[in-house]
């Protein structure tokens, strides 16, 4: 595969949280329009591996590049450099997350969750962003929830307008950290029916889940980590279906 | 032993309510002690209450009113806009911003305010001089004397800003460690500067933390300016001892005097509400509506029913006719 069909390539990296090592030199390629669902215990490494990929945390060892570009640091010769936070906001641009917690901006409105980057960051004009932003709602569903405030929508309507949210800075990569875990069983599938829309667009998507089904269906290649490494990567049928480690089957026996 | 049909649950409770005569007495008593203390003023005959009635509305008085007010909101603004700065240089990373702001507030909070008052009015004999210029040559933009450049009122405004802000930064910060790291992760994931995050996601949601006791802050503030008689500066307390100083109705000017804060602090809790409801949109799913609204929709019901039972009039005379 030619470096340029790569839209993440992670390169030995590695994380110290203290004297804990919880990344330990993971290396992964992800080609563009791929959907990888990341598996794995608590405490296995996985958020923050999906963390490090838009620079929320540092990395201590390694590279990480999106779209071909050095994410965090730049490159001079055989020295490496840290980024300026306006740099690194830029990179962030086209790297979009949609969390655990939802995180929407509880003082603006739903559309105004979604057109305030666009409008204060990216410099479109108010009227483009409301057009393009109200677009957005009717894709994940919520034509009617324009105006209303986080606070006065269920978990599902949240993290649906958080992926609208993070898809109106048009990004190239999403990353999606456990963005079912915080929801009431009956709320996951519309999140998910949105998720899987996104998948079929063509969008390049590292899922951290425990949705099993989701994955099997959507993901086109599965990872289990356990431990801060990569353990085992396949498709999703192969690694659900046939674990070769003894972790993924011990794993897998408990969470099927 | 009771059946089931015996044991009926869907009965009304009327029991006869418990009777608390306690409560009785010691309202009665609460509210005899309140009179006898009321009667004993209101017909003390060393308060004149005529001189009241004369000096509450006197220009003297109303001009010290005024400077209060003025010195209050300037006061409060300059206080505002440094202990925003202070509490972001006390979050910040940099070690000697962190050690500045850690050190203004611990010199401001730690000296009396009538001290540092003080200091601002005899500025004059520390620096005779201010002058602003290029340091070690005799190139000079500006001098001025300093007892003219900051004379009492400038000097007392400087010195309750700078005390309130100390302050002020601690409520700040206070209001900016409050909100979720995961609003500030959010802003960043969507391509968001340290900067921007902090004017369009934090500082707007500290705001509801913020505004109670900024509102205490100001309400304080108003009653410090009374403070500044040490130095002359003109305000309500000045003005009112000036003026007993004259006619020696001390108690009298100082009930005129008191009168006077206490109408400023009730008008100034108004603006507060707003403020508080302002920020606290999203926060609820509904409002509840202002005292405004509140009446005019009580007002609507009362016309409301006033067209009802005018209609139920003519109504009646045209069955009567």
């Amino acid at each position: 595969m030619s470096q340029q069909e790569l839209m993440v390539d992670a390169r030995g990296v590695r994380k110290w949280f203290g004297t804990n090592e919880v990344l330990k030199s993971i290396s992964m390629t992800i080609p563009r329009g791929e959907v990888l669902s990341l598996l794995g215990p608590s405490g296995s490494g996985k958020s923050t591996f999906l963390r490090c990929i838009n620079h929320l945390e540092t990395i201590d060892g390694g590279r990480i590049y999106v779209d071909n570009e050095l994410i965090g640091y730049k490159e001079r010769g055989d020295k490496i450099h840290e980024m300026k936070p306006r740099e690194i906001a830029k990179q962030r641009r086209k790297i979009g997350m949609v969390f655990q917690r939802f995180n929407l901006f509880p003082h603006m409105t739903a559309l105004g969750n979604i057109i305030d980057a666009p409008i204060g960051v990216n410099g479109e004009s108010k009227a483009d962003a409301t057009a393009s932003g109200l677009e957005l709602l009717e894709r994940v569903g919520l034509s009617d929830k324009a105006h209303a405030y986080p606070a006065q929508l269920s978990g599902g309507q949240q993290q649906r307008v958080a992926i609208a949210r993070a898809l109106a800075m048009k990004p190239k990569l999403m990353l999606f950290d456990e963005p079912t875990s915080a929801l009431d069983p009956e709320l996951v599938g519309d999140v998910l029916d949105v998720m899987r829309d996104l998948a079929k667009s063509g969008m390049t998507m590292i899922v951290v889940t425990h949705e099993i089904g989701f994955s099997r269906e959507v993901a086109d290649r599965m990872v289990f980590m356990d431990a801060g490494v990569v353990v085992e990567t396949g498709a999703p049928r192969d690694v659900l279906d046939n674990p070769q480690h003894p972790r993924t089957q011990a794993f897998l026996e408990s969470v099927l | 032993m009771i059946t089931d049909v015996e044991r009926s649950t869907d009965d009304d409770v009327v029991a006869i309510p418990l009777r608390h005569p306690w409560r009785w007495v010691a309202a009665a008593a609460v509210i005899v002690v309140l009179g006898l203390l009321f009667s004993s003023l209101w017909n003390n005959e060393n308060i004149q209450k005529q001189y009241i009635w004369q000096f509450i509305f006197d220009p003297r008085i109303l001009k010290g009113v005024w400077i209060t007010l003025i010195v209050t909101i300037i006061s409060m603004v300059v206080a505002t806009i440094l202990a925003i700065l202070l509490a972001i240089m006390r979050m910040s990373a940099n070690p000697v911003l962190r050690a500045v702001s850690f050190l203004y507030i611990w010199f401001f909070r730690g000296t009396p305010l009538l001290v540092q008052i003080v200091f601002w009015g005899y500025l004059g004999l520390l620096y005779k001089q201010i002058e602003l210029g290029v340091p070690f040559t005799d190139f000079s933009i500006f001098a001025a004397d300093t007892n003219t450049l900051i004379p009492a009122f400038v000097g007392g405004v400087i010195a309750l800003s700078l005390n309130e802000a100390a302050y002020a930064a601690e409520i700040v910060r206070a209001g900016l460690l409050s909100i979720d790291h995961g609003q500030r992760e959010a802003a960043y994931s969507l391509g968001m500067g340290p900067g921007y995050t902090l004017r369009r996601i934090i500082l707007p949601q500290s705001m509801k933390v913020i505004i109670p006791p900024m509102g205490n802050e100001t309400i304080s503030m108003l009653k410090n300016t009374s403070l500044l008689a040490i130095v002359a500066v003109p305000e309500l307390y000045t003005a009112s001892s000036q003026i007993s100083s004259g006619n020696l109705r001390q108690v009298e000017l100082l009930i005129v005097a008191s009168l006077w804060y206490l109408f400023i602090t009730s008008v100034l809790s108004v603006p507060q509400y707003y403020l508080e409801r302002h920020y606290a949109r999203g926060n609820s799913r509904a409002l509840p509506p202002t005292p405004l609204q509140q009446a005019k929709r009580e007002l609507a019901r009362i016309r409301g029913r006033a067209d009802n039972r005018r209609i139920a009039a003519k109504a009646r005379e045209e069955m009567n006719s």
